[in-house]
């Protein structure tokens, strides 16, 4: 039986040689976590089944320094590592390849350019991509006022969900729904979904969203933001079909380990690998 | 391509001194990994100029190991391009994965040995390894050494003479793939 994955996810700042790991709140202020290769190793101990590096930088000049800190982990951490910021054609992919990973994430690069979900796709087999979508509720009052939207409900009210892209900081007016449909279709082998309301509350994830996305893609979701406890996580097996949760300041602070959320996950019956 | 450098980390881990292949005359060998990750047709078409080190290496009983699309081109062809034929060296073929559960197959699944002769699983009986694909091989003789299930029976290893396959990514399975590349290693 295929297994609940549990994914740290490090957000690196690659201002610095080695790369920062730092962690947003709400897509806005950071706090410093430790070096990527470092976590990375510590995670994979810790029995992650995946580990996500995104650069939120995304800047074209610290590509190296991404590729360096793949290049690092990947000697000593053998299991898959995906790289997301900053890829917006097959040569930046093949650079993160090439280091070490095993699947790339991209966000702003498919939402400017669907093609290049396609494209990838074909050159590198679905499996290796990924695409990161980041949703933002918007509630509505009437449903007259979102037309073409997919409405759904949440406890808070009425509202669809609105694509971001740079790492938040510019809103597209896509249907966040509609395009985990079309970017299937075009290809992606996973999406990696995040939701930006949820993102640094440590509330527990947003189970709407991830709901009403797992509900209509057949391909496996990484749900994501607001991650604050286990119970969150065990939640959000329960109550969606998610095939991956990803957590990160839960696990960087040490405030919980990923084996211990496993093995709660085990005592209430879900599957996960535990070594 | 794509997962090459990690089985190249991975080897490098265990103490071998792996060489990466551009082209057929830097094949000299003792052991040979077909890594791949990919379409099926590309993979093939990758693989062309290598195929006659490959038939070679056969023949003078050099263990061959197959990882995921590595693993599929050892059958006669795959439903993911009907135009190119495989390097036969397993009766079958590679077909999608029939199941009504999400597709890619991706993720940590529980490996069942079903031939525990094979000499890849000395020591790992049980255990979980990674996948990543959406199609996988159905062999036309006796060569599944382990499967997994996924709402369908999946073949997650093949094994025929010196000619070794794993469907999972056993260069991303933690410290159980590390062992099975081990036991590859000590053929």
């Amino acid at each position: 039986m295929l297994c609940h994955r549990i994914i740290p996810c490090l957000d690196c700042d690659l201002a610095f040689p080695e790369g920062r790991v730092v962690k947003g709140i709400e897509f806005k202020q950071t706090k410093y976590a430790g070096i990527p290769w470092q976590l990375a190793e510590k995670y994979y101990e810790d029995e992650a089944d995946e580990i996500i590096f995104l650069d939120i930088t995304a800047s074209h000049e610290k590509r190296e320094t991404m590729a360096r800190v793949i290049e690092k982990t990947s000697e000593k951490v053998f299991v898959p590592l995906t790289v997301g910021g900053g890829i917006y054609n097959i040569k930046d992919a093949i650079r993160v390849f090439n280091a070490g990973a095993d699947k790339i994430s991209i966000n702003t690069a498919a939402v400017e350019n669907p093609v290049i979900v396609s494209t990838l796709a074909r050159y590198f087999g679905s499996q290796a991509c990924v695409v990161a979508i980041d949703a933002k509720r918007r509630y509505i009052t009437d449903p007259e006022e979102a037309q073409n939207k997919i409405i759904v409900k949440t406890p808070e009210g009425l509202c669809w969900f609105e694509c971001s892209i740079y790492g938040g900081r510019k809103f597209t007016g896509l249907d966040a729904v509609r395009w985990a449909l079309e970017v299937e279709e075009r290809g992606a082998g996973e999406i990696l979904l995040t939701s930006m309301d949820k993102d640094g509350t440590k509330e527990g994830y947003d189970i709407p969203l991830t709901k009403a996305i797992n509900e209509r893609v057949s391909i496996p979701v990484i749900a994501s933001g607001g991650c604050g406890t286990p119970q969150h996580i065990y939640e959000l097996f329960q109550k969606t079909q998610s095939s991956a949760a990803l957590a990160a300041s839960i696990f960087h602070y040490g405030t919980y380990t990923i084996r211990g959320v496993k093995e709660l996950l085990e005592k209430r019956g879900l599957s996960v690998r535990l070594g | 391509m794509g997962n090459i450098k990690s089985v190249y980390n991975a080897l490098k881990h265990l103490g071998a001194k792996p060489i990466i292949a551009t082209t057929p005359s830097e094949v000299k060998t003792e052991k040979m990994i077909i890594p791949g990750v990919g379409a099926f047709g590309k993979g093939m078409n990758n693989l062309k100029p290598f195929i006659p080190k490959i038939r070679e290496a056969l023949t003078s009983n050099i263990p061959l190991l197959g990882i995921c699309l590595g693993l599929q081109m050892f059958f006669e062809g795959s439903e993911e391009s009907p135009a190119t034929e495989g390097l036969r060296l397993m009766k079958g073929k590679v077909v999608k994965i029939r199941t009504k559960l999400r597709l890619p197959h991706i993720g940590w699944n529980s490996l069942e040995t079903k031939n525990k002769a094979c000499p890849l699983f000395r020591g790992v009986d049980r255990g979980y390894a990674y996948f990543a694909h959406s199609y996988h091989a159905l062999p036309e003789e006796n060569v599944v050494a382990a499967t997994t299930s996924y709402g369908c029976e999946i073949n997650a290893s093949v094994w025929k003479k010196n000619v070794f396959g794993t469907q999972f990514h056993l260069e991303k399975s933690g410290a159980l793939g590390l062992q099975i590349l081990k036991n590859f290693l000590e053929l």
